[in-house]
């Protein structure tokens, strides 16, 4: 799970600011870096953002973690978009040559993806979950996509709990998986018991909710103010996208 | 204050659950429910919520006959009902918010809801508990707040599915003390009847 409690509790200035700020400037932020297609302006995103990441004091362990895991799939790009982009052959290695083009795009869905990932963690996760909902729901998101996010999260270790205690059972009743029928059998049962455990417990959850007078409407408690250090936030956060604007159209 | 009068019902119109059953709960009796496994008593608790609808008989809860899905949704305002997975019951991220979510149903300004939720906290003596995150807690801790939340909505009756299993021994007292502090009438099930004596004063024997 990308949310991590010690992520989430932390107490840089990161974590202070306004949650319903951390989700509009992350998301403007990644459409930008998605859509920018020059190299010093997506390294300069990149510093941007491991500046943000260094100021928010996330656990490094973690960090790495997480980029080791996207990084692997770059690496596979880089096996294979050097080889295979047409361009200007800069070495050529047997039947094989790379190209300057293949190598430039590379570099470009490495420094995307690094800075992307970058900055989701270091302003979606320092908030808890309760307050990404909170400020999704301030922020007049469709309550619909609201409460379907909000659900999955709730009882998806639920359900996780519930596959880890049936696969145990199985297990104790001496389960080997085995390339036969028996064993695919087993874990079609598995996955069919799993569907209809859910279907159950999302019965059950409604007749307990509206055992609570619920009559279709969520009302959230947290209020959220926009405080200094959120102002700070953005004219910083306007400044140095200005900075990048200014600097490569040759304004300066 | 609930009357049920040749109550029947069935799942599958074969066997029947329950043929001409009668029953009723007056002010200040605490009942137990006591019978086998399946022989109905969950769904004897859905059928006064309104959850399931009855074959035929006569329910009367607070000196009205309910029938229609909107004569229940009274009911569900004034009885509380504890689940017995207290996972179904929990569903909001924090304890503060599973609290108050039915107050806030009910009609009540965040103000007040924020008040009822560190009354019925102290009462159940989870104060402190209020920015917990709900499936982190216990299992013990988890049916001591959603009985908070149940009692948070100040109900006039009690329905109590199984408040006693899967808890161990402190959480068991802390439940037998708050049982007998609350002034409303319930109805309980439970299998265990050492502990049924202890909180109730009549019993009613399904088969």
């Amino acid at each position: 799970m990308i949310f991590k409690k010690e992520n989430t509790y932390g107490v840089s200035w990161i974590h202070q600011l306004d949650p319903r700020l951390k989700i509009v400037i992350a998301f403007i932020t990644a459409f930008l870096i998605a859509l920018t297609n020059d190299l010093i302006t997506l390294s300069y995103f990149l510093f941007l953002a491991i500046i943000l990441i260094i100021n928010s004091k996330i656990e490094t362990k973690y960090l790495f973690k997480k980029l080791i895991l996207i990084n692997f799939f770059i690496i596979i790009i880089w096996i294979f978009i050097p080889f295979t982009f047409p361009g200007e052959e800069l070495l050529n290695i047997g039947k094989f040559s790379i190209t300057a083009e293949g190598i430039n795009f590379a570099l470009k869905i490495t420094l995307r993806s690094n800075s992307i990932m970058l900055l989701i963690i270091s302003l979606l996760t320092t908030n808890s979950v309760s307050e990404i909902i909170h400020a999704l729901y301030r922020l007049k998101i469709a309550e619909k996509l609201i409460y379907l996010f909000f659900f999955v999260y709730r009882y998806l270790h639920i359900i996780k709990k519930e596959y880890n205690n049936l696969y145990e059972a199985m297990l104790m009743r001496a389960f080997k998986a085995k390339t036969n029928l028996h064993t695919y059998k087993s874990y079609a049962y598995l996955i069919a018991m799993l569907l209809i455990k859910s279907y159950e417990r999302s019965q059950k959850v409604y007749e307990a909710m509206i055992c609570r007078g619920f009559k279709g409407k969520f009302i959230f408690f947290d209020d959220f103010k926009i405080k200094k250090l959120d102002i700070l936030f953005i004219i910083g956060y306007l400044i140095s996208l200005s900075l990048i604007f200014i600097f490569r159209k040759g304004l300066i | 204050m609930i009357k049920v009068k040749n109550l029947s019902f069935s799942y599958d119109k074969e066997e029947y659950i329950f043929e001409n059953f009668n029953f009723s709960l007056k002010n200040e009796e605490r009942i137990a429910l006591i019978g086998d496994n399946g022989c109905g008593k969950t769904t004897f608790f859905k059928l006064i919520m309104g959850l399931l609808k009855a074959d035929s008989g006569q329910i009367e809860i607070f000196d009205q006959k309910r029938e229609k899905e909107e004569d229940f949704i009274e009911v569900r305002e004034r009885i509380g009902y504890l689940f017995q997975d207290s996972d179904n019951q929990l569903f909001l991220p924090t304890v503060e918010e599973d609290v108050a979510f039915g107050p806030i149903n009910l009609g009540k300004s965040k103000a007040e809801a924020k008040k009822i939720v560190s009354e019925k906290l102290a009462m159940v003596k989870m104060e402190g508990f209020e920015k917990k995150v709900t499936y982190n807690l216990s299992q013990g801790q988890k049916k001591i707040i959603a009985f908070a939340a149940v009692l948070a909505m100040d109900p006039d009756v009690l329905l109590l599915d199984e408040p006693f299993a899967s808890l161990d021994k402190q959480s068991i007292k802390r439940m037998i003390k708050i049982l007998n502090k609350i002034a409303q009438p319930f109805i309980i099930v439970s299998h265990n009847n050492l502990l049924l004596d202890q909180v109730t004063n009549s019993s009613y024997f399904l088969e």
